[in-house]
């Protein structure tokens, strides 16, 4: 121990801040704070970039109270479940309260990254007239703003690089938000839009365009014509990551021949995505750009069929990351194989949400043929039809890698289609192979023995989905207690009881949060919970036909539709709504 | 999706099971096990053949099935999971029915045990509404077993499958028009997600023509340009006109009519004017806005006498009149 404290105090504060400098990784600058207080010290001064992964866990003022020189802070506000229409809209992780504080508090705030969050038009105006050195905004899966928020974002922030907008549900006023960047803005690296519903001034973006010669990456809204966009591209052929907008147009024609000369000049160009709106025929277009790419997302086109995305992806051999939509069929996934050997992720979406063409579809037999051809895969996002135990056995031994395994299939409690029985020897066989598995979600008809698997061959995983699963409470201790660094739990429509929750009750402060919904917890149980552990909140959705008067307390035996609880440093929090009960 | 095959007909077979089930389950609990195995068993081998008709089958089919089986189960309460796939094959296309039965039966036996608290909400729930996943499964395929004998999935749970509203907009060109209100907080509406304006089209549209009783339906992606698809509904109605005309009876239009051809759809000089329906329901005149956002916001065509047009804002009264 003397050793160490000789050693320490050897090093000037200066050359610890400067080997603090190296470590990014923000699990690395915690447990670094923790290893004395004068790293505490040291740490806490030179963070920079902040991540908070349930905004509710912590609140501005302790923030800015640990880190007053955070520049770039990360926010996730809603549960996941949220994606999927399970949690009401107002039911919180508004972020107004962060801007304002950090605005009060003098933080020099640079970066900003929201993930499912409450984003209004007055915190957009708020964040793009307090911070002068405002560089980088991203939304994520967020909801509550215009384009008029934009609008004070792309007139205020005077060095403005990055504005990344992923998947958000935007009120577009169609107003000239996109006209608002002045003509001395010159910074953008970054502009993604492709969320956007309403008309952009086209002329506009092409001058914007011209001027940002560091622009690295456009994703443009269906409104932008391949005629626009191919007059773009000549402006930017330094580009790395285009997302199309509309890619329609007659294949024949002068546009489309420049549009395909144009893009035989963007040599730079790793990433595609876009085409909210294509015509396949105009594919081709882009097969010079194919033989470079490392990301291509198809994902929001469901208009082009099997044969023409097969001919299309024989291009990209360099294929690291694809997102499509099970369109492409097994045969497709096959053809996928044997050209994108260099495939890491994998993510195929249903196109065909009720049922009635089943030829839309892919099924275990896909997927078989993607593990034997691409040994590097590591994430999988799988919508399918059908699955089988065999099937997912084959893909764990040929893939033994996976940090991310998510299957989906579409009917939640289909057995395995040849045997008929339930999938838990396949999920199984997953866990047991995949020792970096960080992230499942397991679907098919499952027992409580996929979860005695998963309890004792999942060690490194972080986060679980569960749905329409299990036969008692045993599956949910199995997790529990098996799954060390567990961080979110999330189950729904699963038989999962009060003995299950209270088991080990400190066990939810080692987590991030547990969601439960439609399971068998009850309302005692909960509120039981809540005041063993005043660390966790409990928070109860009261809603719908479930809805219990405020006034009167439920019986301690009625069950609880939505239960979603969190471990947090500052207690209740105080801006849920009415339905919304902090037990 | 006709014809018998293994992957659709499980879950239909299976979903005649449920009216039938409950009394299995009331037999089943008189001889109580409560681990699911033995009275799996039970279950399956009461099963009568996979062509409709449940009812309750003699010994001598029992004996059959029932040595067969017991080893499958045992494999799948054992714990290694690596068995040969070919294993699990059964030989008999009956057999294969019979396997069929326990894991779905499983799931519902389950749902009645008495020793789960989940199992009064069930039986209340199955009658219940749509809410609850957990037990919408057999509530919903109760409807939905005389409908449907190619659907695999039970009818749309809530938040299932689990993608974001975004996504749904992509898939809805194939369905019935979807609720297209505001985002909703109500977790009842499935896709609580804002009118399709992704830049998502059905391929195929349809389109009627005045005074013809059948439409037709058009791939707009195979047109580039105004101009092609006006040439295209030329080509498509132009004979059935014709045809029309001739069986008329006291008709005007003359036979050279339907032989001209239909021209000046798009300028209003002609005898029709082509018009369309757009995402928010509005009868809008084709020609003024860009191709490509058409195409993204078309319904539905129709082709309408010019002499028609000052009609247009009584819109229901002439839909009415046109709709085949």
């Amino acid at each position: 121990m003397c050793l160490f404290r000789d050693m320490m105090s050897y090093f000037p504060e200066e050359v610890l801040e400067h080997v603090f400098d190296f470590l990014t990784s923000h699990r690395d600058r915690n447990a670094v704070s923790l290893v004395c207080k004068s790293w505490y010290s040291l740490e806490r001064f030179s963070r920079e970039k902040v991540f908070i992964g349930n905004c509710y866990a912590v609140n501005p003022e302790r923030l800015i109270a640990r880190f007053p020189r955070v520049r770039s802070l990360t926010l996730k506000g809603k549960p996941h479940f949220a994606d999927f229409n399970l949690v009401p809209h107002d039911w919180g992780g508004d972020v107004y309260p962060w801007i304002e504080a950090m605005t009060k508090n003098g933080i020099n705030l640079e970066e900003l990254r929201l993930k499912r969050m409450l984003v209004s038009d007055e915190s957009l105006e708020l964040l793009a007239k307090s911070f002068p050195n405002f560089k980088s905004l991203v939304l994520v899966s967020c909801e509550g703003f215009t384009t008029d928020g934009l609008a004070a974002i792309a007139s205020n922030c005077r060095f403005l690089r990055e504005l990344d907008l992923q998947e958000n549900e935007v009120d577009d006023r169609k107003g000239h938000w996109l006209s608002c960047f002045p003509d001395s803005c010159t910074s953008l690296v970054s502009l993604n839009f492709a969320c956007l519903k309403g008309e952009v001034n086209v002329a506009a973006l092409e001058r914007l365009v011209a001027r940002c010669h560091n622009l690295r990456s456009l994703r443009v809204n269906h409104a932008v014509p391949l005629e626009a966009l191919q007059k773009i591209l000549v402006k930017a052929p330094q580009i790395n990551d285009l997302g199309t907008g509309s890619f329609v147009h007659d294949p024949d024609s002068e546009t489309s021949k420049k549009m395909k000369n144009t893009l035989e000049n963007c040599k730079s160009v790793r990433s595609l995505s876009g085409f909210l709106d294509v015509n396949p025929h105009c594919l081709p277009a882009v097969y010079p750009i194919c033989t470079d790419l490392t990301s291509l997302n198809l994902s929001y086109a469901p208009g082009i069929y099997s044969n023409e995305l097969i001919k299309l992806i024989c291009h990209c051999k360099k294929l690291e990351r694809l997102w499509i939509l099970d369109t492409i069929g097994d045969k497709g996934l096959g053809a996928v194989a044997s050209t994108c050997k260099e495939l890491q992720e994998l993510r195929v979406f249903p196109s065909d949400l009720y049922g009635a063409d089943n030829a839309a579809a892919v099924t275990e037999e896909g997927l078989v043929s993607i593990s034997a051809g691409c040994p590097k895969l590591n994430s999988l996002l799988y919508f399918c039809q059908q699955m089988t135990n065999a099937a997912l056995i084959t893909v764990a031994k040929n893939c033994p890698n996976f940090i991310r395994f998510r299957l989906c299939t579409l009917n939640p409690v289909i057995p395995d289609a040849v045997t008929n029985l339930p999938l838990d020897e396949g999920f199984g066989a997953i866990v047991q192979s995949c020792k970096g598995l960080k992230r499942l979600s397991v679907s098919g008809r499952l027992t409580d023995q996929v979860f005695l698997y998963i309890g004792m061959y999942a060690e490194q995983l972080e986060m679980l989905s569960i749905a329409f699963a299990g036969d008692s409470d045993k599956g949910m201790l199995y997790v529990l207690n098996g799954c060390k660094k567990l961080k979110k739990l999330e189950i729904r429509d699963s038989p999962f009881g009060n003995a299950a929750l209270l088991s080990d009750m400190g066990k939810y402060e080692t987590m991030r949060s547990l969601w439960m919904s439609s399971c068998e917890v009850t309302y005692g149980a909960c509120k039981t919970l809540a005041e063993k552990m005043p660390t966790l909140n409990v928070e109860i959705i009261n809603e719908g036909e479930d809805q219990v008067e405020a006034s009167s307390s439920p019986d301690a035996r009625h069950r609880v539709e939505k239960m979603y609880l969190y471990r947090t440093l500052v207690g209740p929090r105080r801006d849920a709504p009415d339905f919304v009960w902090t037990l | 999706m006709e014809g018998y095959t293994r992957k659709e007909d499980g879950s239909p077979q299976l979903l005649d099971l449920i009216p039938r089930e409950r009394e299995w389950v009331a037999k089943r609990a008189a001889d109580e096990k409560s681990h699911g195995l033995s009275g799996e068993r039970k279950l399956e081998l009461s099963l009568g053949p996979p062509t409709g008709d449940w009812t309750i089958v003699t010994d001598d089919k029992n004996n059959k099935p029932s040595s067969q089986n017991a080893p499958l189960e045992s494999l799948h309460y054992s714990f290694g999971y690596f068995q040969t796939p070919g294993a699990l094959k059964p030989s008999l296309p009956w057999q294969q029915q019979q396997m069929k039965a326990p894991s779905f039966l499983h799931l519902q036996s389950v749902m009645n045990e008495p020793s789960q608290p989940c199992n009064n909400r069930v039986e209340q729930g199955a009658a219940a509404d749509q809410k609850k996943g957990f037990s919408a499964a057999p509530a919903n395929i109760n409807t939905a077993v005389p409908n449907s004998q190619k659907r695999t999935a039970p009818s749309p749970v809530v938040g299932w499958p689990p993608i974001r509203s975004f996504r749904k907009n992509l898939a809805s060109g194939n369905s019935s028009k979807l609720s297209s209100e505001s985002p909703d907080a109500d977790p009842g509406k499935d896709s609580g997600s804002k009118p399709a304006e992704n830049g998502s089209s059905r391929p195929f549209v349809k389109i009627n023509m005045d005074g013809i009783p059948i439409g037709r339906k058009i791939d707009l992606k195979a047109y580039h340009s105004y101009e092609k698809l006006s040439y295209a509904v030329d080509e498509l109605f132009r004979d059935l006109l014709a045809a029309q005309s001739e069986s008329c009876v006291g008709e005007t239009k003359d036979r050279e009519n339907g032989g001209k051809g239909i021209g000046g759809l798009l300028d209003g000089s002609g005898e029709y004017t082509l018009v369309y329906e757009d995402n928010e329901g509005d009868r809008m005149l084709v020609g003024d806005v860009p191709w490509h956002m058409f195409v993204s916001t078309v319904k539905r065509l129709r082709v309408l006498k010019s002499s028609e047009l000052p009609k247009l804002s009584r819109g229901s009264k002439l839909a009415g009149k046109l709709c085949s």
